[in-house]
């Protein structure tokens, strides 16, 4: 699925893209690639949803965004799908999934909403219940109290040492 | 105290969010959108990422494009074992998020691998390292999922 250049350049940009005027002519003088070729594997890998996107990620907590509200809901089987739907346009919602209901734990649709408090995260799903009409189905909200790991999705040096072997 | 970004760094910050240029100066391009110079958004960059302000700036890749697999996962994990199953949990490489919340089920974890088998070998380690049962919620549908958060620049700051 990826060449072998294509692997050596993703453990590159990965980890970073340089911090100077050119920095795709910079990869590719680590590479003994033109610059040209950097940019038109970037585009293509882009282009293949490979790279989701070249961008900058912020730490929402050292930034105070520290209020993050799972909020969470039992809702029948056979409206989930039109409802999660719904949810998921919503502006304040930034990750929303239907996941199974287990022993213990009753619910099906899950919404992530962040905040500089609790009070403007509950805030925000209360508008977003009333407007849906989310009231009648069991409901809960888990907020974090510690962010614990995170780490982003990579590519490990191995794997990409085991394709060169291959 | 969270840190402080003036107008000029929640501009960048909310623009290289969004994506960045595939030119031969991007830094420029993006400067020129915002009014700001290549220079003055490489030092504000590097700066951000110095203080912690950013975890990173690059490739953010599509865990399912790679051909990974992952689940969502939690523990109930009593008072006075807290300590030791985050210690348990975080051990594993395939955990890539872990957070405490505020719930009987308080560890909730993010179980992510090249491999789908690997996902259920990790989740019956952490089980039997832990003593606890694990909850397995894998996506059944996905409605969104959007990382950008936008920092409200206001002009009377």
């Amino acid at each position: 699925m990826l060449t072998d250049q294509e692997r050596q350049l993703l453990l590159i940009v990965q980890e970073g893209l340089p911090l100077s005027p050119e920095p795709y002519a910079e990869i590719a003088s680590r590479l003994g690639a033109a610059e040209e070729q950097v940019i038109e594997t970037l585009r293509s890998l882009l282009e293949r949803a490979v790279i989701k996107r070249l961008a900058a990620v912020p730490n929402h907590y050292a930034l105070g965004v520290t209020a993050n509200g799972m909020a969470v809901w039992d809702v029948p089987d056979e409206r989930v799908s039109e409802i999660g739907a719904r949810l998921g346009q919503r502006s304040e919602v930034t990750h929303c999934y239907r996941r199974p209901r287990r022993q213990g734990w009753p619910y099906n649709l899950f919404a992530m909403v962040h905040g500089t408090s609790r009070e403007e995260v509950l805030s925000k799903i209360a508008g977003i219940s009333r407007d849906l009409g989310l009231a009648p189905f069991p409901h809960d909200v888990l907020f974090s109290t510690r962010l614990l790991k995170k780490q982003g999705t990579r590519l490990r040096n191995k794997q990409a040492t085991a394709i060169v072997e291959e | 105290m969270p840190l402080a970004l003036d107008q000029s760094d929640k501009l960048i910050v909310n623009r290289l969010q969004r994506g960045f240029p595939l030119s031969r100066r991007p830094y420029a391009e993006v400067g020129e959108e915002l009014g700001l110079g290549e220079q003055e958004v490489i030092e504000r960059l590097r700066r951000l990422l110095d203080e912690g302000a950013l975890t990173r700036f690059g490739a953010i890749l599509n865990a399912p494009q790679l051909g990974g697999e992952r689940t969502l996962a939690a523990v109930a994990a009593p008072p006075d074992r807290l300590e030791e199953a985050i210690e348990a949990i975080n051990r594993h490489p395939e955990i890539s998020h872990n957070y405490e919340r505020d719930h009987v089920y308080n560890l909730w974890f993010v179980v992510s691998s090249e491999n789908a088998a690997d996902i259920a070998r990790v989740i019956g380690e952490i089980e039997a390292e832990t003593g606890l049962r694990v909850i397995n919620l894998p996506t059944l549908e996905e409605y969104r999922v959007e990382f950008y958060y936008e920092f409200r620049v206001d002009s009377a700051e």
